[in-house]
């Protein structure tokens, strides 16, 4: 049980690792690119910017959701 | 770091932090975590209409993600779920009028703070007394296995006015079969839904830790069924909310997308850990969390600093 534990512990710990490395990337692409024509929007357009937000957030949802099924299914496979 | 829309300047690393525990305790307790959220923002120096409008929107992505693994266990009653959201938008968009009139005042920051004490010191009395009584009575009681096929009952000692609210007889009435219910009033479902979407859009979040109960103790759905309709319904209402909070210039984006990052792992890990944990005990830890939101509040209300 604890062998088991230890691995789980392991999977999540490497998970995370490569995560964490995923969400920097994202996270200085998404606000170097982003940032300044969100911003534009916000000031200009509010409606636009309504629906490119909701867009955003929409997107994201779906695509970390499957990012980090994937990569628990991949980490919990191959510490397996 | 600057945000260019809110103007706020916090390390993305606190954002990314504050959204790992909110999804932690999400995956875990189930609920969205605003009691945190909220006051994490605030505790940085971004007003509360963001905070309000900021978390909302994190709430969105955070939902979709919880939701779609309740769909696949079969927690999720889609008929009462719609006919929530409605009531949810109806709720949200009060609530976001009031955000608005409290920002014409200029009082927003003091009002929304002194409620948010309010509620969330009712959250934890409320939890902590309905887990000790649940804890009490289970002491005496043999657990009885589920009926395959058949949605599970729950027993709570709010079951007569769960009989008294299904009894009214107001058209137009609607059955849920998927949730075990023959006969309700639309309007019982809808009175659930737009309280919970007031506070909402009120104080930011899903307010799941206000609709979820009271799905359970008013409308008499199960338990389970009632976490995953609720963030089915918290999806489309919180959209809603997302873009109506957005066109007031409530919303940095942003910052709800640095915030989500941390969530949807946190969501993953704190899924995991309800195997090792379970029943009162888990809704008994959950007691000093939102006093933790309150004592934030409290902090950034006496003292006017940022932490």
């Amino acid at each position: 049980m604890s062998t088991e534990k230890t691995r789980f512990a392991k999977s999540f710990l490497v998970e995370i690792a490569v995560y964490a490395v995923l969400v920097v990337v994202y996270f200085f692409l998404c606000l170097h690119f982003l940032g300044g024509w969100l911003k534009h929007l916000f000031d200009g357009d509010r409606r636009i910017y309504a629906c490119v937000a909701l867009g955003l957030m929409l997107a994201q949802g779906v695509a970390l959701e499957i990012t980090t099924t994937a990569l628990l299914r991949f980490i919990r496979t191959r510490t397996k | 770091m600057t945000f260019p829309i809110s103007g706020l300047t916090v390390d993305p690393l606190y954002l990314i932090g504050a959204g790992f525990i909110i999804g932690v305790l999400g995956g875990f307790f189930g609920v969205g975590g605003s009691f945190i959220a909220g006051p994490a923002l605030r505790a940085v120096g971004l007003p509360w209409n963001f905070a309000v409008g900021t978390d909302l929107a994190h709430i969105v992505g955070k939902s979709i993600v919880a939701a779609r693994k309740h769909r696949a266990l079969g927690n999720v009653d889609m008929k009462l779920g719609l006919i929530m959201a409605i009531g949810t938008i109806l709720g949200a968009e009060g609530g976001a009028q009031c955000i608005e009139v409290l920002k014409r005042h200029g009082n927003v920051n003091t009002v929304v703070s002194y409620i948010s004490i309010a509620v969330y010191f009712s959250i934890s009395g409320f939890m902590a007394w309905e887990g000790i009584r649940t804890l009490r009575a289970k002491r005496g009681e043999k657990s009885e296995p589920a009926s395959l096929g058949k949605p599970k009952k729950d027993e709570t000692s709010f079951s007569h006015i769960t009989r008294k609210i299904q009894s009214w007889h107001i058209p137009p009435m609607v059955s849920l079969p998927a949730s075990g219910i023959e006969s309700i009033s639309v309007w019982a479902i809808l009175l659930v839904a737009i309280v919970g979407g007031l506070f909402s859009g009120f104080l930011g979040g899903g307010a799941g830790y206000i609709r979820m109960p009271s799905m359970v103790y008013a409308l008499g759905i199960p338990t389970h069924l009632a976490v995953g309709t609720d963030l089915f319904e918290i999806i489309i209402s919180a959209s809603y909310a997302t873009f109506s909070h957005s066109l007031k210039g409530n919303v940095d984006i942003l910052v709800a997308l640095v915030m989500h990052t941390g969530a949807a792992i946190g969501a993953q890990i704190g899924a995991v850990c309800t195997q090792f944990f379970h029943g009162p005990k888990i809704r008994l830890a959950f007691v000093p969390l939102p006093l933790i939101g309150a004592a934030i509040v409290i902090y950034t209300l006496i003292t006017g600093h940022k932490i």
